[in-house]
């Protein structure tokens, strides 16, 4: 891809991703955030984030699949979003929800599991997003880098799990993220596996470029 | 399968409901002044028919009402979708007339009435009453109807009836959640049934409701008949009632039969009791900022408590 179209491609991804937050805003200033806005904002920041979050684990199958470059040069700038959404999701409920009730709220992470995974996954995201920068994978080296940012995928169970445990058992929603992210997970296996019959087979030769760059 | 279904005018292009709402109170007002300038009732809000009742003095609360804008556009009704705005957007089209009540079941006389019928049996009451989501949220409505007892006692339950039976209308037709798709599953069996023992349905507070806010029930409400049981959570207050049945036996209810290990039978509003996977301590009243403490039986305990002595309320959740 051209530079000016990988240019292109992350303006599209800012506006995408701003987007909810502005839509977010535009009904706030209407004072049109249902008679429950609390619950509105927490959930609106909540499905974002896990939709954010379940795109930027989509890059790497979408290069599996179709042997792209470009969806990995968007992994970083989606997680990045996704860590902000999480972030803001996260402030609602400590501010909003609860104003500051340590107590309550450390209870609730003990004891609900929904909220145990998900708090699980946004402090797992807090090292992701703390080395996503050039000068990190520098001093961690490409290999520690790529191993510690393996973590996205359990960060997305986490995720998904907190939905599925917390929403009603009428509510097909939780399901369908599910299905993503096992549709995602069963094409890493795959590749997995491919690759190492191909190292197994071909052990003299050099091993296959593996092309994870940032 | 659930569509969500944007409308097709935009927001902007319908007139804003605070200006069609004071033009409706505007001719509410002019009607009352004109017919019965000695009944004009206070404040009014509008939005639909009028329904004339009387305060019941018992049945008050020093807790200021939810807004009518609030309690009509915030709504678990599952037969119209799973979103609380789905019951207001859906809801246009429902039929709340002409409508029959069935009741019947372990009754001397048992009966079909016409609504006509059910809204001239007994004096209309305002009630003000809270209402506890299972969900943590709480409002405060100012109910219409009358004692369900009332009606129970019209058909004679036989020594044998022990339970009642509520069953919501079956009608994919106006009730688009009950419609089976390509993609729907999980989802509650319909039609929803609810039920109580008998001696909580024959209790004064439990109330079958025609209106609310001095106007005819709307129906994302439950038009254009329902009971409230204040001291249960909302989902045991079945909307749309079509049939009333005396039973012997405990009847299924539809939240049970989805997730048995969290919706009990009793489903009284405990502060004690967790449901599995959410505390019900607290809850955020519509409309304010602060959480607030959970009441017991939802401050309903003086007049309900004595029909619990001997259970264990852990265990019968």
């Amino acid at each position: 891809m051209t530079r000016r179209g990988r240019v292109v491609l992350k303006v599209v991804i800012w506006a995408a991703c701003l987007a909810p937050l502005a839509w977010l805003g535009h009904r706030a200033w209407d004072g049109d955030l249902t008679a429950n806005p609390i619950s509105f904002i927490t959930n609106w920041l909540g499905d974002w984030t896990l939709r954010i979050l379940l795109t930027s684990l989509s890059m790497t199958p979408l290069r599996v699949l179709f042997r792209w470059s470009w969806p990995i040069t968007l992994r970083r700038l989606l997680g990045l979003f996704a860590f902000l959404y999480v972030t803001l999701h996260f402030s609602t409920w400590l501010v909003l929800d609860h104003f500051f009730a340590w107590r309550e709220m450390w209870a609730d992470i003990v004891k609900r599991p929904y909220i145990t995974v998900g708090m699980a996954a946004l402090v797992l995201m807090i090292p992701l997003a703390a080395t996503s920068t050039a000068w990190a994978i520098r001093r961690l080296g490409g290999a520690n880098w790529q191993r510690l940012h393996r973590l996205a995928y359990l960060i997305g169970v986490c995720a998904v799990l907190h939905y599925l445990w917390l929403a009603k058992k009428a509510n097909p929603d939780p399901y369908y993220y599910a299905a993503w992210l096992l549709v995602l997970l069963a094409i890493r296996a795959g590749d997995w596996v491919r690759r190492r019959a191909v190292r197994l087979s071909a052990a003299p030769r050099p091993a296959p470029q593996r092309g994870e760059g940032v | 399968m659930l569509i969500k279904r944007g409308s097709d005018i935009k927001s902007r292009e319908i007139t804003d409901r605070a200006l069609y709402l004071d033009r409706r109170a505007f001719m509410a007002g002019a009607a009352a002044l004109a017919l019965a300038p000695g009944a004009a009732r206070a404040a009014a809000p509008a939005g639909g028919p009028p329904l004339a009742a009387t305060r019941n003095p018992t049945f008050t609360l020093p807790d200021t009402p939810t807004k009518f804008q609030d309690a009509t556009t915030y709504n678990n009704f599952y037969e119209f979708g799973m979103n609380k705005d789905d019951p207001a957007q859906l809801a246009g089209s429902f039929k709340p007339r002409s409508w029959k009540v069935q009741v019947d079941g372990l009754a001397q006389k048992p009966k079909t009435f016409d609504l006509d019928d059910v809204l001239r049996m007994a004096p209309l009451e305002e009630r003000v009453y809270r209402l506890r989501c299972v969900e943590g949220w709480s409002m405060v409505i100012p109910w219409i109807g009358f004692p369900l007892s009332t009606l129970l006692k019209r058909v004679e339950p036989t020594g044998a009836a022990k339970y009642v039976e509520f069953t919501t209308l079956l009608d994919p037709e106006q009730f688009p959640g009950q419609r089976k798709g390509f993609l729907s599953f999980g989802g509650l069996d319909w039609p929803y049934t609810e039920g109580l023992r008998l001696d909580e349905a024959m209790h004064p507070l439990t109330l079958l409701t025609v209106g609310m806010y001095g106007q005819v029930l709307p129906n994302q409400n439950g038009a254009p008949i329902r009971v409230v049981i204040p001291w249960k959570y909302g989902f045991k207050s079945a909307k749309s009632v079509v049939r009333i049945r005396l039973t012997s036996d405990e009847p299924k209810t539809a939240w049970n039969k989805a997730a048995p290990q969290e919706y009990g039978f009793y489903s009284n509003v405990n502060p004690k009791v967790d449901h599995p996977r959410w505390s019900q301590a607290t809850e955020r009243r519509i409309g304010e900022f602060r959480r607030r403490e959970t009441l017991m039986f939802n401050g309903y305990g003086d007049q309900v408590a004595s029909l619990y002595t001997n259970l264990d309320l852990k265990k019968f959740y």
